[in-house]
């Protein structure tokens, strides 16, 4: 989703140093190197991705985030990228928290299991849902921990992590997500993206 | 032996080099081969360090041994280094025996061959002689230094000491220092050269012999340790040579005995006894944390390389853990790291092999540093 990754660069200031985990191919590591003069780094676990990372001249480093986070020292950067795989590792808790070790603030973005369209599949026909955004069955689908907006809203609270910035997306729009409105944000909302830390 | 090395392109080295043993060594040569062409404007040169058996003829054909050099798979025109391109150069490393200063050339101060009076040399010294050879080149910095196994240590130690020597480095498949098991298989290999009474305490070569039975089970040791298990497996399993059943003999009825030694005896023909002892004593004194008192990290302290690390998933020589390590201290520094781990049967071989996944990793890796090259020196 082009939209997360314009969310994510607009939640950053130019000039800082931040790693992306779970990078993927490196499209947003080199979105963020384009525009915003950001110096990044990626970890990925996918050996065909660390090489397209590899051959844009981004800099990778072939891993899994849930064994190997423990690499990178102490708030070594100024912001630490997640995006859509906290609800796929075996322990997000304990990944959640090395993070914030790494990273001065954390951008996490989530595919919200309390859209509407997620909770009307369950509730109606009985099925685990299928959508764009949550685009696998019961048995093939990595995702271990799914979770809403409202759940990461309220983890964030009971932890005492600091939430900075939530912004609700649901195809191009983009909304402030608050307290105030959480119920409705997290009923019409695809992906929730926390500024944390 | 069919030697030419008076043909080899060689420098004299006058800057007197202070080895870590404590020695010095003064007006020594150092062999060396070039691919391509420098530029004019000088940045795109890479340098290879060779391996504990390897040489400066990396690519096209080696005019001593008249077989493919060492690293044709990867280095030559329209490879992943392409020497269309870029401008390759390997040295010999000193105590080799391909030109360079070694065991086999004559001590000064005896008139006859070093033998064991050669001093034993270090990393860091291979190193240290190597870079006069850039001097010589008039190469100010390097686009790219690259070296697999004893290689990679080389280019580690080349790059904790020379800071500003190369704008990027790929290491491969090797370590920060040597292991307990490697320096055990390096035991297994002296040993079995010392075994041999021809070896006569190094001083063969007064008598113009090799020891050649106890060199050549050398190799076959480290040929075992090239391997993984399940690429021997596959290639040989228990296959047979060239019989229909067992000979009840002790000759080389499996097709991985006949392997081992054929490799074990071509070696000889190339290769000098006395400089497999220095050159693996070199690698087993290999720990790049101990000079800076254990600290890998300081090693690489103020790093503005750009390094990217490659291991190979079956190489028990120089694990993928071990690699790792090496890219968790460059993180700790602060450095420029990429690592990957490249999924192959090909053991710790992978290097010198098609191993399409490798190849590519390193050809992107050094057509982008290119690039990022000339922009910087642009600004």
């Amino acid at each position: 989703m082009k939209k997360e990754f314009k969310v994510i660069a607009d939640l950053l200031p130019n000039n800082t140093r931040v790693l992306d985990v779970g990078c993927g191919d490196g499209s947003l590591m080199d979105l963020l190197r384009e525009k915003k003069n950001i110096e990044v780094r990626g970890l990925e676990l996918d050996q065909k991705n660390v090489q397209q990372c590899i051959h844009k001249g981004l800099p990778v480093i072939q891993g899994n985030a849930e064994t190997e986070l423990h690499q990178f020292p102490n708030q070594s950067f100024d912001y630490v990228i997640l995006s859509q795989t906290l609800q796929a590792f075996y322990n997000p808790e304990k990944v959640l928290k090395d993070l914030l070790r790494v990273g001065r603030s954390v951008i996490i973005s989530i595919p919200n299991f309390g859209y509407w369209k997620v909770r009307a599949k369950l509730l109606f026909f009985g099925e685990m849902p299928v959508t764009k955004t949550l685009p696998n069955t019961w048995y093939n689908t990595p995702n271990l921990h799914m979770c809403t907006i409202k759940d990461l809203f309220n983890f964030c609270d009971k932890k005492n992590i600091n939430i900075k910035k939530v912004v609700g997306v649901n195809e191009d729009q983009t909304s402030l997500i608050k307290k105030s409105n959480l119920e409705i944000k997290n009923l019409f909302s695809k992906l929730g993206i926390f500024l944390i830390g | 032996m069919n030697r030419k090395l008076e043909d080899i392109k060689k420098i004299k080295v006058s800057k007197p080099l202070k080895l870590d043993c404590g020695k010095t060594i003064n007006n020594f040569p150092l062999a060396y081969e070039t691919y391509g062409k420098l530029n004019k404007d000088k940045d795109n040169a890479i340098l290879v360090f060779h391996a504990l058996t390897g040489d400066q003829f990396i690519s096209e054909t080696n005019p001593v041994t008249n077989k493919d050099g060492w690293w044709v798979t990867a280095v030559g025109p329209g490879k992943a280094i392409d020497t269309n391109k870029y401008f390759v150069i390997c040295a010999n490393v000193i105590g080799g025996c391909m030109g360079s200063l070694g065991p086999r050339d004559i001590n000064p101060e005896t008139k006859q061959p070093y033998g064991l009076d050669f001093p034993v040399i270090t990393i860091r010294d291979m190193v240290r002689a190597q870079e006069s050879l850039l001097e010589h080149l008039g190469i100010k910095k390097l686009l790219c230094a690259t070296g697999g196994s004893m290689g990679g240590m080389q280019l580690l130690q080349f790059c904790s000491t020379f800071p500003d020597k190369t704008f990027s480095a790929i290491p491969i498949a090797c370590s920060s220092s040597h292991s307990a098991q490697n320096i055990a298989l390096n035991e297994l290999a002296r040993q079995a050269i010392m075994a041999d009474p021809v070896w006569d305490k190094g001083k063969y070569f007064l008598k113009n012999v090799q020891p050649k039975n106890g060199l050549a089970v050398a190799r076959m040791v480290g040929h075992i340790s090239y391997l993984s298990e399940k690429g021997m497996q596959e290639k040989f399993g228990r296959k047979l040579q060239e019989k229909a059943d067992y000979e009840f003999s002790f000759n080389a009825d499996f097709q991985v005995e006949s392997y081992l030694r054929h490799q074990g005896y071509a070696f000889v023909e190339r290769f000098d006894a006395n400089s497999v002892l220095y050159i693996t004593r070199a690698m087993d004194y290999f720990d790049l944390s101990k000079q800076f008192k254990g600290g890998l990290v300081d090693a690489f302290k103020g790093q503005k390389t750009k390094f990217l690390i490659i291991s190979f998933s079956s190489d028990w020589l120089y694990t993928t853990k071990e690699n790792k390590d090496i890219v968790i201290a460059l993180n700790a520094s602060g450095a420029d790291v990429s690592y990957s781990e490249i999924i192959t049967d090909k053991g710790h071989d992978s290097f010198l092999l098609e191993v399409p996944d490798f190849l590519r990793t390193l050809k992107s890796f050094v057509d982008s540093m290119y690039e990022k090259f000339k922009n910087e020196k642009r600004i």
